[in-house]
């Protein structure tokens, strides 16, 4: 799983909870894969993310080397913040471990980079 | 000053044609001006384009296109064409020559000169292709069509292999193979410009594919559903449905970013039952990231995840470029969300690592009604969603069709499946952000497919074995007879 992926994902399906954003990460297994550069998609995407919540899983996970904490007004001319924030975005990939509901602690494993956010027949009645 | 051009099609997927077409052209923001009004029986556009460029934007697209020429001439008869062309030699006035403006058929215009002179040139290389519809010819015979020709004024040298310049002679006989015209009913020339993406679903074809499973999309459709989203380079692109991924490989070979989700944990894992003949177990590499990459493109794979569609995982700003989806029809593949019908079910700790939850029917109902809420609230304005509807087909009725108020249908092209059946591939836009406040509920108007096709299955697998009855007590009672009259 990406970390763009992370930054879209919440645990609201589950009853009693609110927002369920952002998910906490426990990784046990971390891959770094090469992923072609497109700056534009890159430019594109920032505006949508919590740049935030981005950071702080990064930060998580031990890829927030040189990652800037908030970004600048005009990252998108930027082509050195814009490679780092590409590498964090696609590159870096969580193969093994869980997604961590921030309300109720829910646990939702990632097994061969694939999360499996399915709830247990007793959760959904 | 717009040119004239002749769009040749495949003679296949007839209803899905101008669906395609449009979709193309209103992303590329093409202005087309028909100078024939197109048929259903006939392969081929006649039209204005702006330029050569639009041309090959639109070829670099259109899977249902096999190829466009430049066109100079169109007739009727062969000596018309000829008449036409030695004209046009003559037409040094740079525009077209209309004799009869009334005419709906352009058999007499005359093309400028100046269209000609470009190809005339000694230094260019030149050869001319013909292409025969509905009828064969020697290679002789072709080449005494070409010397027809010969007053064109063409200086380059021939050269079949890789010319500067290919000219493309087309000869029409019709679309009925079991009754072919002695004379070619329509007559094209002209400077070939570009070639469709036919060669796609050779490429993508699902013969070669690494992983596949047992509804898996075919390249064609799957490229027809990609061109009807208008999936441009950089765009983020959701399969709901994903299954094998089928759908998503088109949609990354125009450059979108995919992402997709699916129930079936078994299936995004590549753990199912092998699909191919004679396949025991699944390949390390079969997956839909490993799809992805057999072609090339797996720079564009965002991720997949396991997930129930009927309850919400995205966050709410999440907004998509496109939706493409082919949710499962309840036959080949089940309708399922999690759920369990008895009451106050609890799942000891020590279950949960391991369990698999137990399904419940997800109604086709639902499924449509959730998709289309779903895409009002997370596709960006102006974008689509395109999916499949299965329909029994003597049922059939437009209004069937989920509605949703922010959500408007711009196409709905059927693909027949069977006698009885057909799926209809749906095309929604998005033209409102004015989401109603409770979920809009499309369910009244459509119909269960699942129900339909297997109670319609029932009735004629009944009338089938009756009529096979009555058969043989006829034929006994006939042999009977014979027997009695030869005695």
């Amino acid at each position: 799983m990406k970390l763009i992926t992370h930054n879209m994902l919440t645990s609201k399906c589950l009853k009693g909870v609110v927002t369920g954003y952002p998910l906490a990460i426990n990784a046990t297994n971390i891959k770094v894969t090469e992923v072609d550069f497109n700056p534009e998609f890159i430019s594109r995407i920032i505006p949508k993310l919590d740049w935030e919540v981005l950071w702080r899983a990064a930060d998580s996970i031990g890829h927030s080397d040189g990652l800037p904490q908030t970004i600048e007004p005009k990252f998108e001319e930027n082509s050195d913040f814009l490679k780092k924030a590409h590498k964090v975005l696609l590159e870096v990939e969580i193969e093994e471990g869980n997604l961590v509901c921030p309300e109720s602690g829910r646990r939702f494993p990632i097994s061969k980079g694939i999360p499996n956010m399915l709830l247990t027949e007793a959760e959904v009645q | 000053m717009s040119r004239r051009y002749l769009m040749w099609f495949a003679h296949e997927h007839l209803d899905f044609r101008h669906a395609e077409m449009q979709s193309i052209l209103s992303m590329l923001k093409i202005p087309i001006k028909f100078v024939e009004k197109p048929s259903e029986h006939q392969p081929y556009w006649i039209v204005d384009l702006p330029s050569e460029t639009c041309v090959k934007q639109i070829a670099a697209r259109s899977v249902l296109l096999k190829n466009c020429i430049e066109l100079w001439s169109r007739a009727k008869s062969e000596a018309q064409l000829h008449k036409n062309l030695n004209s046009a030699v003559k037409n040094i006035s740079n525009k077209w020559i209309i004799p009869n403006v009334d005419n709906e058929i352009s058999d007499t215009h005359i093309c400028p000169c100046q269209l000609l002179e470009v190809c005339s040139d000694s230094k260019k290389s030149f050869k001319v292709d013909v292409e025969t519809f509905c009828k064969h010819f020697t290679m002789k015979e072709k080449v005494d069509k070409i010397e027809k020709f010969s007053y064109l004024p063409l200086h380059g040298p021939v050269k079949l292999n890789k010319p500067d310049v290919t000219l493309s002679y087309i000869e029409f006989y019709g679309v009925d193979p079991n009754n072919v015209p002695e004379e070619p009913c329509d007559l094209f020339f002209g400077k070939w410009i570009a070639d469709g993406q036919r060669d796609l679903i050779q490429v993508h074809s699902l013969k070669k594919r690494q992983f596949i499973g047992n509804t898996s999309m075919d390249a064609q459709l799957s490229v027809i559903m990609a061109n009807q989203a208008q999936i441009a380079s950089g765009d983020i692109v959701l399969d709901p449905f994903v299954g094998s991924g089928s759908l998503l490989v088109a949609a990354a070979h125009f450059g979108g970013y995919i992402w997709g989700s699916d129930i079936d944990y078994m299936m995004l894992h590549a753990r199912t039952r092998p699909t191919r003949v004679g396949q025991k177990v699944r390949k390390k590499e079969e997956s839909i990231r490993g799809n992805l990459k057999q072609y090339g493109i797996e720079s564009k794979y965002l991720d997949v995840l396991v997930s129930d569609f009927s309850l919400p995982m995205w966050k709410e700003s999440l907004k998509f470029d496109a939706i493409i989806t082919d949710p499962p029809y309840g036959v080949r593949e089940p309708t399922e969300k999690i759920g369990i019908e008895r009451d106050n079910y609890t799942l000891s700790e020590h279950h949960l690592d391991n369990h698999i939850p137990s399904k419940v029917e997800y109604g086709l109902p639902h499924i449509y009604s959730d998709l289309l809420n779903f895409a009002a609230r997370h596709l960006n304005m102006g974008r689509r969603l395109v999916c499949w509807y299965p329909v029994v087909r003597d049922e059939y009725l437009e209004e069937q069709i989920p509605t949703h108020p922010c959500m408007k249908l711009v196409s709905n092209s059927e693909q027949v499946l069977s006698k009885l059946t057909a799926r209809r591939l749906l095309t929604y836009q998005k033209i409102s952000d004015d989401i109603p406040e409770t979920p809009h509920d499309t369910r009244a108007t459509v119909h269960n497919f699942r129900d339909r096709y297997f109670a319609i299955g029932e009735i004629s697998r009944r009338e089938k074995k009756e009529r096979r009855a009555e058969e043989l007590a006829n034929s006994a009672i006939y042999i009977k007879a014979k027997q009695d009259r030869s005695k």
